[in-house]
């Protein structure tokens, strides 16, 4: 009974490794703020109070989180299947291109709904594609996947450029002469409907006051139905989140994934396909940065520009995402809000107390090596339990049956 | 004939920024071979570029001293590496993902320090081009190295950084073949339990070989900000990192290989400036493309290439397998 107690007690203190990382890299991040003769807690409030407690700041926070927390799922299903995706920018660039490119030809043509369920899959599949290639390159050839997706990024930023300064330009701008490489903007029948739209489909015209809700309540009820920028990708993120967890614990498919991630020759003496759930991996994980670049183009941007300002370094931050939520769907929907919030509030803190945003990217930096090193304890600990033949986590026993 | 004539004066162009071109290459690619050929895959190199890049270049930007800004980032860069040996090395983490962790810190560090110590873009002298002349020798005559035909001026008329930096390749060639150190090293990375057991301290050999690629990856930013383009800018390097790690494996972890893969890839890249000055029909995207899918392929091409070191990427604990 004692010793349970205390297996109980390690998991916990393993589950909170990731939290301790962020603690430590926001402690660094006062350093560098007191360095700079700023005060760490007036520069931390503003950040979550700009992040966290208004509506707007919520909103901000959500919208961001979306796309952190799309590609950090498709992050988490590759490295579970034991490759690293480093090429989620480049997949998120190429999916928010194609989605662009069939909302633009569809437009009007189709009713609304069909026209994004249609852009939604292009984005998906496209990004699926893009990291197909070193899903394959991978497996059949042995080529480092992490150099290979580090270049098909640059590859798909310039194919981004090459298409917006040419086929894909807005005509207007041609008109103008001002030739700025983006996209016209798509149809408005094929906005994703934000969560103010909802609401008045609902039938909630109500404000705050109306119903007498005051502070944080009021704040998080008009974060629902007035016009703020957060859309309904949040719901398709989460329920993606849920998925991804059916999938890869409840089905054989994403069982075998992870098998391969865990042994693959333990896996290729079992009769699973390696290469084949290498490429499999890969391109899921690339379907859920295509999502995040659909999804960011149809809620939120509207157009394809700049391809760098749409990826927006999601692609690397969603690691960071990824890594802090332990690499499960259900951790990860938490962390893409934390660190959504904490791009959000960087903006807000550099605002408030000149404190250049860049330090959310040195605090990002800081978390993945601090995750990644305190891995080391929760090892050591996992091989000491073994030894001592403890019970073995419920979920495995279910595993090795399915 | 005319026409002959221009074209060979690019030719020799796209041949002169080649060679030139290839010096920040050389250097990360050279210090991350030695942390590999022990098992270690860093890919923090960018970030440690980063901060070499605008640690040598304010060092030069402050004293007007292009050796104290060489040295800055050297040492800026060692200690870079230490935090990437510290990291994989003793706390075995997975060597990929900390890479990327480090380069976001780079990132974020060297664009903190240019936000707050200059806030604009500067421009520094630096490293000027050299040329080897007789009469630097006490010969009287006027004669310089870089007045051979044809080969002279391609060759001689580079900064002391790019003549380091090609002289560094046979250096490390005769360090890995030749010397105690260059067999530690591939013994750690090849077979780390027999170097154990044969007393070779596989820990310090792997912080030894680390510490050297940060130090040799700070130089190779230092040669981007104050020897080819006397300038520093946010995220300056913009991949030159990454592609330094895929030249290793691309020289199948040689330094003649390195050297190779360094040229072909500067080559490429000076070619795709070059169509860019000149206004060919190809548009600048695809032609900027092209050093990248250069890249894939020829890590993709099936050419038989030495076999990577056994060990890469694996952290090593005593009596563990």
């Amino acid at each position: 009974m004692q010793r349970k107690r205390s297996y109980n007690f390690y998991r916990l203190l393993d589950a909170l490794v990731p939290l301790l990382a962020v603690i430590a890299a926001l402690a660094v991040g006062a350093i560098i703020l007191l360095l700079q003769d700023v005060s760490p807690a007036t520069a931390y409030s503003e950040m979550i109070t700009g992040a966290f407690t208004n509506k707007n700041g919520l909103a901000d926070t959500f919208v961001k989180a979306i796309p952190l927390l799309l590609v950090a799922l498709g992050v988490a299903i590759a490295f579970r299947g034991g490759v690293i995706n480093i090429g989620a920018e480049g997949q998120l660039i190429v999916g928010a291109l194609l989605t662009t490119y069939v909302g633009l030809q569809l437009g009007d043509r189709l009713p609304g709904p069909i026209v994004i369920l249609i852009c939604l899959i292009a984005g998906t599949l496209m990004g699926g594609f893009w990291a197909a290639i070193p899903g394959y390159l991978k497996a059949r050839l042995g080529v480092n996947e992490i150099l290979t997706t580090i270049m098909m990024n640059q590859i798909a930023i310039q194919i981004a450029f090459f298409l917006l300064r040419g086929p894909m330009i807005d005509p207007a701008e041609v008109e103008a002469g001002t030739n700025i490489p983006h996209s016209a903007r798509l149809s408005q029948s094929i906005d994703l409907p934000r969560f103010t739209d909802i609401a008045q489909w609902l039938g909630l015209d109500k404000s705050a006051e109306d119903l007498g809700l005051t502070g944080f309540v009021a704040e998080l009820y008009g974060l629902l139905v007035e016009p703020t920028r957060l859309h309904s990708g949040l719901i398709i993120a989460i329920v993606m989140a849920i998925l991804v967890y059916i999938f890869l614990w409840r089905t054989t498919i994403g069982y075998r994934i992870r098998a391969v991630g865990q042994n693959q020759s333990a896996s290729r003496y079992a009769g699973i396909n390696v290469q084949r759930y290498i490429v499999l991996s890969m391109t899921l994980g690339g379907m859920f940065a295509g999502l995040a670049g659909a999804i960011e183009i149809l809620g939120l941007h509207h157009r394809m520009f700049e391809p760098t300002a749409v990826s927006a370094g999601y692609g690397f931050s969603g690691i960071v995402v990824a890594l802090f939520g332990s690499l499960h769907p259900l951790g990860i929907i938490p962390s893409a809000i934390l660190f959504g919030g904490l791009l959000v509030g960087g903006d807000k803190m550099q605002r408030a107390v000149q404190v250049p945003q860049v330090l959310i990217t040195i605090i990002l930096g800081m978390v993945v090596l601090f995750v990644v090193s305190a891995d080391i304890w929760v090892r050591r600990r996992a091989t000491r339990r073994v030894s001592v033949e403890e019970p073995p986590p419920a979920s495995s026993t279910a595993e090795a049956t399915s | 004939m005319n026409e002959n004539l221009t074209i060979l004066a690019i030719l020799l162009g796209i041949i002169h920024s080649g060679i030139r071109l290839a010096t920040p290459y050389l250097y990360a690619s050279l210090g991350e071979m030695f942390g590999q050929r022990s098992g270690v895959l860093n890919l923090g190199v960018e970030g440690m570029m980063l901060i070499g890049s605008f640690i040598g270049f304010f060092a030069v930007f402050q004293t007007g001293n292009p050796w104290l800004g060489f040295l800055a980032a050297a040492i800026a860069g060692a200690l870079m590496g230490l935090l990437m040996a510290l990291v994989s090395v003793t706390f075995k983490a997975e060597q990929g993902i900390s890479g990327i962790g480090l380069s976001l810190f780079g990132l974020g560090v060297s664009s903190l320090l240019f936000k707050t110590m200059l806030g604009t873009v500067e421009g520094v002298d630096g490293f000027s081009e050299l040329d080897f002349c007789l009469s630097s020798l006490g010969i009287n005559s006027s004669f310089c190295l870089s007045q051979i035909p044809v080969a002279g001026d391609i060759v001689f008329s580079h900064s002391i950084m790019t003549y380091i930096a090609y002289a560094l390749v046979p250096i490390a060639a005769w360090i890995l073949s030749r010397t105690t150190w260059g067999l530690k090293i591939k013994a750690v990375g090849q077979n780390p339990e027999a170097a154990d057991s044969l007393g070779v301290s596989v820990s310090a050999v792997r912080y030894f070989t680390v510490t050297l690629g940060g130090l040799m990856a700070g130089i190779a930013g230092a040669s981007l900000s104050i020897s080819l383009l006397g300038i520093f800018q946010e995220n300056m390097t913009n991949g030159i990192g990454f592609i330094a790690v895929a030249l290793v494996y691309f020289g199948g972890w040689s330094p003649w290989g390195v050297l190779v893969g360094a040229l072909l890839f500067s080559t490429v890249n000076a070619l795709q400036l070059w169509v860019q000055v000149l206004d060919l029909n190809i548009p600048s995207d695809v032609a900027v493309m092209l050093p990248y899918l250069l890249t894939i392929i020829a890590l993709a091409l099936p050419i038989r290439r030495a076999a990577q070191p056994a060990a890469l990427t694996k952290p090593f604990t005593r009596g563990e397998n």
